[in-house]
């Protein structure tokens, strides 16, 4: 039949080293190049965030000749954090993991893959490349809000905000084209069997994370399109002695930026979901309740977004207060899944399960402080402080990097083959969640206390010692990286050898080799539930046509690559 | 004509159906739901931009707002008189929704096999999009000359912007169209391979509808 004689062409002709990374269209490869690529804005954003926390850990100015390099600085940081790193890396994970995880060789749109993956690092250079420009890179914050980041007498005459515009023009682009593909790829493509309700949990959270992509970013894409007008061409959109009105900007941008808030965090909810049943050894509580309730976080995500500017005065504070203390709902929901799937279970304490509990902490303290700021008089009172600066840094950094990091530990081993070192994974994750909370519990209290955010310097003697304090844990996350780089490094040539199922893993990726061939499957087991590999290890697969355990690496994996599937 | 249809067909066994692992051939196929997920994201867009319209408007009353002074200059021409709905623009409107027409006889010709009347439909449809193009630059030319520019206020900011990049989807359609009409002179659609051809005529459409759209917002209300 038709199966054999094509297989031959579903093997591609191995080329070498840096051409094939170049080139390639394997989903597995751009997903490892999507964290890669991150991982570096992950470093030099990160060394922005060091040089904020060196500038602030004392008053007056240290390092900074003055608070426009500041501003530079602290605008930057963010926009790589959030567009070049946090987003993309999720983005990568999922392409690596969603076709695995659904039994399917390749993404949809393999070519369009590459494209979505080839415009970050264009995107990403084009925005650091404003630091060369003569007014300096964006520095009106992540933001960008008019009357700031527009043209006239107070704004950002220099290219570096045009070339901010630019630059996330592209990266936003590239999610679109990411989100089509990822929706097309699991409508589509899942393997016999794998009906919507058994797919894995990660699944189920990048193909919410998609329509929110899809529905949000081109939504961003017009705010900066139209900013772009108004700063180029003459356009009054966002100017109000013209006509134009600074609110409508922010109206468009949170519509998109408030759902990113979910991109950023969907997926890391996802790997947390993968994690704990493994490390448990039991299945995910509430498997549909999760789901529901990871639909229900899409939905209303669309609902809150003027919550961001409370204090404009401009927009119905009722509704918005009610339907963000709604999305703590579903939310919370979550929590009960996670809680009750680690009841009584089998709880071993490998590094993929640290970071997932250091994720399920910290980003509940991050959900309750957010449910503070909700709170539209205790909004008014905390607007624009410190207090802002640590409710997100806890969601986002304690909800979705330790969830990235746990992610990591969770697969490196599928795509390398190889361990990471537990003890030090171990050493990282102690440095990252001290100096995590040192850094960003300060911040409450500075807030209360009324520190404003995005300042180069401050007065207010009682301010002095949770700023250093906050300092020191910046360089603690800092130094936390260092184990982590090792880690890899010496792990990808001496670490153990991993084995195809390194953790007793329960979706489908667990069935192919590690590192996995690039057509992905030799064969697939029989699909009956949510855990396909669990049941196929446990017969409870009732005529089991496959064999259970997969095909070991006796083999080789180049034995893999040359033989094929049709072999 | 099926059967011709058939015979035209190179499928037997071969496109998707057959790679391991690859589950196609169910429902709508993967080109089109991308571009159905695709056209979502650009209604999302021209969401954002019909958003900002609105808002501008309803901040900037009267709307059109007064250009020409009170009492008005001598020769100035407002914008009520400039965008009249029953001038040029009016002609294009109607090109452009006959292509969307074309447009479709194309595709049910292709459905049926009918290679020759899906190539000369498509062909009209990239003449009309050109004409189209063709129109609303000349269209531009005038209003320029009457000094209505992007920077002209709100009203000229809205208008380009949105006519503007309304027109630049029109383009990338007919650059779309023409590479069909490419692959269809060199005999590449038959009745069971033509996933190209729904999902272009799927963003014709769609480009059609926002300017029927536009026109109604721009030029009747």
């Amino acid at each position: 039949m038709a199966t054999h004689a094509l297989s031959p062409a579903a093997v591609p002709a191995y080329r070498g080293g840096l051409y094939e990374w170049l080139t390639t269209t394997d989903h597995k490869k751009i997903g490892i190049m999507y964290l890669v690529n991150s991982f570096l804005f992950f470093l030099v954003a990160g060394i922005m965030a060091l040089l904020v926390r060196a500038e602030l850990a004392f008053p007056g100015l240290q390092i900074f000749q003055n608070e426009h390099v500041y501003n530079e600085m602290f605008s930057v940081h963010a926009s790589a954090m959030i567009f070049l790193f946090i987003i993309p890396i999720l983005a990568g994970l999922g392409n690596y993991a969603v076709p695995l995880m659904i039994g399917a060789p390749d993404m949809a749109f393999p070519r369009i893959n590459a494209l979505s993956f080839w415009m970050l690092p264009l995107g990403g250079i084009l925005l650091l490349l404003g630091f060369f420009t003569p007014g300096g890179a964006a520095a009106a914050g992540w933001t960008s809000y008019p009357p700031l980041s527009e043209r006239g007498p107070l704004a950002s005459p220099g290219p570096g905000q045009d070339l901010w515009l630019v630059s996330l023009i592209l990266i936003g682009t590239s999610s679109i084209l990411g989100a089509i593909n990822f929706l097309v790829t699991i409508f589509k493509m899942r393997a016999p069997g794998m009906t919507l309700f058994r797919m894995p949990i990660m699944v189920w959270t990048v193909l919410v994370t998609s329509v929110l992509v899809l529905m949000a970013t081109p939504v961003f894409t017009s705010a900066l399109v139209m900013l772009y007008i108004d700063r180029n061409l003459g356009g009054t959109f966002f100017l109000p002695n013209e006509g134009g009105q600074a609110v409508l900007y922010q109206n468009v941008f949170w519509f998109y930026s408030h759902p990113a808030v979910y991109v950023m965090v969907l997926p890391a909810m996802g790997v947390i979901s993968e994690v704990l049943p493994v490390f448990s050894r039991k299945p995910l509580f509430g498997y549909k309740a999760f789901i529901f309730a990871t639909v229900g976080i899409g939905a209303l995500g669309f609902t809150v977004w003027a919550h961001h500017m409370f204090t404009t005065g401009a927009v119905f504070l009722p509704f918005f207060s009610l339907m963000t203390a709604a999305i703590g709902v579903p939310t919370g929901v979550k929590m009960f899944n996670w809680i009750f799937t680690m009841f009584r279970g089998q709880l071993t304490f490998s590094t993929p399960l640290i970071f997932a509990i250091g994720f399920l902490t910290m980003f509940l303290i991050g959900g309750i402080n957010g449910v503070f700021s909700a709170a539209v008089p205790v909004d008014f009172a905390l607007h624009d402080t410190y207090w802002v600066v640590a409710h997100l840094h806890y969601v986002l950094f304690g909800g979705s990097v330790f969830g990235l990091f746990a992610a990591i530990y969770y697969w490196f081993p599928k795509m390398t083959g190889r361990m990471l070192s537990e003890g030090l994974g171990k050493l990282q994750f102690v440095l990252m969640f001290v100096g995590f909370n040192l850094t960003f519990f300060p911040m409450h209290i500075l807030g209360i206390k009324g520190m404003p955010r995005r300042i180069a310097d401050y007065a207010d003697p009682t301010w002095n010692d949770w700023n250093l304090l906050a300092s020191i844990g910046g360089f603690m996350i800092g130094a936390s990286m260092l184990p982590f780089l090792w880690n890899v490094f010496i792990s990808l040539r001496n670490g153990k050898i991993a084995g195809d199922d390194p953790w007793e893993g329960n979706p489908l990726q667990r069935a192919t080799s590690s590192p996995p061939p690039p057509y992905n499957f030799d064969r697939l087991p029989e699909i009956r539930s949510e855990r396909p590999v669990f049941d196929a290890r446990h017969g409870l697969v009732e005529h089991d046509a496959t064999p259970p355990v997969p095909p070991s690496l006796a083999a080789g994996d180049e034995a893999h690559r040359a033989i094929g599937p049709s072999a | 004509m099926t059967a011709e249809a058939t015979a035209l067909t190179h499928t037997a066994g071969g496109g998707d159906h057959g790679t391991p692992g690859v589950h196609a051939g169910r429902g709508i196929s993967n080109p089109i739901l991308g571009m159905i997920l695709f056209i979502t994201s650009e209604v999302m867009f021209f969401s954002g931009l019909f958003a900002a319209y609105f808002a501008t408007r309803a901040h900037n009353q009267p709307w059109p707002p007064n250009n020409c002074g009170e009492p008005p200059l001598a020769g100035c021409h407002s914008f009520a008189e400039l965008l009249d709905p029953l001038g040029l623009i009016l002609v294009a409107t109607i090109i452009l929704i006959a292509s969307s027409f074309t447009c479709q006889f194309a595709v049910w010709a292709i459905r049926r096999g009918d290679r020759r009347g899906f190539v000369r439909n498509i062909a009209v449809t990239f003449v009309l999009g050109v004409i189209f193009l063709v129109m609303q630059a000349y269209d531009y030319t005038i209003l320029f000359g009457e000094g209505m520019t992007i920077g002209s206020g709100a009203f000229g900011t809205t208008y380009y912007t949105l006519t503007g990049f309304h027109g630049a989807h029109v383009f990338g359609g007919v650059l779309m169209l023409g590479v069909i009409l490419y692959r269809g002179l060199a005999g590449q659609f038959s009745a069971k391979h033509h996933d190209a051809v729904e999902a272009v005529s799927l963003y014709w459409h769609f480009v059609d509808v926002v300017w029927i759209l536009l026109f109604s917002i721009l030029y009747l209300l």
